[in-house]
């Protein structure tokens, strides 16, 4: 689960610390000072995480009447099975399984497209001396100012002339264009020494294979960490997904968790374990791609000198 | 392998520098030409053009019979190694040497075979599966002349090649260097600012000076008759002597500080010239003799084969190189300056005359 994954890391850290402060000084008030902080920060993180989990495992009842739980409560595997493979919804048609699919499918398009674009466009803009290249950079710069809530009413005016209201395509494209990749990638590529590119120009690489054969694999680490970001950053995307998709089948996670919430039938309680449930499956993937990608980029790191 | 034309070529940068002012070359099939002068003088600037990575404002360069201005580097027939190596961080060394033929096209059991056969010449073959980041910098050297030799290029090219490395090891790979050349028989440019490298290395060597090349000769003619004041003190350690002197024709030479000196030639110029002296031919007494000068020695300066006398003449650090026999007693000595071993140059062009 993740709230242990969260946790591990945390308790040795302070457990070897603590420790080796108890061997020199005993009374070393920064150092209690310095653990009160920590601990409190990771309390203040991992408490809702708990909460959510522990909830998750109540029937809808207890946490009608009781409110959020910090016991187990021994509904679990109920609550996850019921959320997961269950349709839900007013159209009964979308299970959790679906959601979670339409998430990575969002979380992964998104991030992908946004390193293809970005580093595309940063290629153009340090390789190719075109004219206004610099200015078409400080124009896609200025953008990162702008939020894609600004531009939210054309993109989806446009979208929707384009007919692709539900479907993936709308879903993901519109919001490809990445500025901060673009710029991330620009500085990278300009820290690639000039030796390299004249030794690749001199063994026959035109620009396709040195793009191919020389940048992409020398910007591994730069695509990892930006895939980190972007992941996240898609797969917890509301606003966009909530006014692209009407049709339940494209729900993400992210918005089938308020969509639980939001159903009373009749006199219904709403299904606080199958919401609390999806909540912490949509967390799982984010923080695997973080642990994973993380250690990808760190071992980049240390590996690569350019 | 190929003769190599340089014909009144120009570069000027667009920012307006003039890096190189037109300048000529004629490189023999097989020869080992070392372009030598100090930074910014426009030896990467000349050695670029001919490798196809900077345009080349006015003239032509000819590799072969082919004039290759248009062409790209990939079609030159051309190996580059570079100062910093610039080997593909990512690949291993055995894909770092077989990435150019792969874009050529070539098969790859003849890759293969080239990969190998370079390895085995240069001893890297236990590192063909290492990445450059888990080589030391000679070995990365090598690595990097690797690359260049399974090209089986017309032309070698080289840019400060062992700048990188430590003194012991330059020398080693000097040699190496020089050796493979010979046995691969590659017409080949070696641009360093090092006067050891370009004297030992080097058929000919071409001395540049802010654009220009001073001179185009072999190591010998470039030592004992160099064409300008540049060419004389830039190459050459310890430096040549420049002392101020005067010619009014009919023999009669002044030294500043000094005194007369018999010239057996007459002279074109007459009026103000510079006179030099290298400090292995001066020649240093204990008593004086005719036609010697008695000088103040400042200090001596050990050197293990040999020692340097320092001193002044006039304003002038004048420096003499003393066999390990020569007993040096006292404050003072006499140093006579044979007439044979002067070179002369015209004092306003800097010209040997
Ligand atoms: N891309 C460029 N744009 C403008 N000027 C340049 C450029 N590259 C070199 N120069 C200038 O051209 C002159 C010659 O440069 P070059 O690199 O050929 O020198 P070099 O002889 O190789 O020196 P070093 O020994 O330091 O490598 C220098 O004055 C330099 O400032
Ligand atoms: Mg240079």
């Amino acid at each position: 689960m993740s709230s242990s994954d969260l946790q591990a890391p945390t308790s040795t850290t302070i457990a070897t610390a603590s420790a080796a402060a108890a061997r020199k000084k005993p009374f070393a008030l920064r150092q209690i000072i310095d653990h009160v902080v920590l601990i409190a920060g990771s309390l203040f993180m991992l408490v809702p995480v708990l909460m959510a989990f522990f909830t998750s495992s109540h029937t809808d009842v207890t946490v009608h009447t009781n409110g959020l739980q910090m016991t187990f409560g021994g509904h679990l595997a109920e609550n996850y099975y019921e959320a997961m493979l269950v349709p839900g919804g007013f159209t009964k048609t979308v299970d959790g399984m679906r959601m979670l699919m339409n998430s990575f499918i969002l979380g992964i398009g998104f991030s992908v497209g946004k390193i293809i674009i970005s580093m595309l466009a940063a290629y153009a803009i340090v390789y190719f001396q075109f004219r206004f290249a610099t200015l078409a950079f400080w124009a896609i710069f200025t953008t990162l100012l702008l939020p894609l809530e600004v531009r939210i009413l054309p993109s989806y005016e446009i979208v929707q002339g384009m007919g692709l209201v539900n479907t993936y395509t709308g879903l993901i494209v519109p919001l490809i264009a990445s500025a901060t990749g673009t710029f991330f990638f620009r500085q990278f590529f300009k820290s690639v020494p000039n030796e390299l590119i004249e030794a690749a120009r001199i063994d026959g690489a035109g620009p396709v294979k040195f793009f191919i054969d020389i940048l992409v694999p020398l910007s591994k680490t730069m695509i990892a960490a930006i895939f980190i970001i972007m992941f996240v950053f898609g797969w917890n995307q509301y606003l966009w997904p909530t006014i692209m998709t009407t049709d339940e089948s494209f729900f993400t996670l992210v918005r089938g968790i308020k969509q639980i919430l939001n159903v009373f039938i009749g006199a219904q309680i709403p299904e606080y374990g199958q919401a609390m449930a999806l909540a912490i499956v949509a967390m799982v993937p984010p923080v695997l791609v973080v642990v994973i990608f993380q250690s990808w980029f760190v071992k980049g790191l240390v590996e690569s000198d350019k | 392998m190929a003769k190599v034309v340089i014909d009144n070529v120009r570069k000027v940068y667009p920012n307006g520098t003039e890096a190189l002012s037109p300048s000529s070359l004629s490189i023999e099939d097989g020869e080992f030409i070392v372009l030598v002068g100090p930074s910014g003088c426009g030896k990467s600037t000349l050695l670029r053009m001919i490798a196809g990575l900077e345009d080349i404002t006015e003239g032509t360069i000819s590799i072969g019979e082919r004039v290759v201005n248009a062409l790209d580097p990939a079609e030159r027939d051309i190996a580059m190694v570079f100062q910093n190596y610039a080997l593909y961080p990512h690949m291993s060394v055995y894909k770092n040497m077989a990435y150019g033929l792969k874009n050529r096209g070539m098969p790859k059991a003849d890759i293969d075979a080239a990969v190998q056969k370079a390895a085995k010449l240069l001893h890297i073959e236990e590192f063909l599966a290492r990445k450059p980041s888990q080589l030391s910098g000679g070995q990365r050297q090598r690595v990097a002349m690797g690359r260049a030799i399974v090209r089986d290029p017309a032309l070698f090219l080289f840019d400060e090649p062992l700048s990188n490395l430590d003194a012991k090891l330059r020398n080693q790979m000097r040699i190496e260097i020089r050796k493979l050349q010979r046995e691969l028989g590659v017409t080949s440019i070696y641009v360093t600012h090092d006067q050891i490298e370009a004297m030992t290395m080097a058929d000919r060597i071409a001395v540049l000076n802010t654009g220009k090349i001073e001179q185009i000769g072999t190591p010998a003619q470039i030592y004992h008759t160099p064409a300008s004041i540049f060419v004389a003190s830039f190459m050459g350690a310890p430096p040549m002597n420049i002392l101020d002197g005067h010619y009014n024709g009919n023999g009669g030479l002044e030294i500043k500080d000094l005194g007369h000196v018999a010239v057996d030639h007459t002279l074109e110029v007459t009026g103000d010239i510079q006179v030099g002296i290298r400090p292995e031919n001066v020649e240093i007494h204990q008593a004086e003799e005719p036609h010697t000068i008695p000088i103040k020695v400042d200090f001596l300066e050990e050197l293990g084969a040999g020692r340097l006398l320092h001193t002044t003449i006039g304003n002038t650090p004048f420096i003499a190189h003393l066999d390990n026999e020569h007993q040096i007693n006292g404050e003072t000595v006499f140093a006579h300056l044979p007439a044979r071993a002067l070179h002369l140059f015209d004092a306003s062009t800097g010209r040997r005359v």
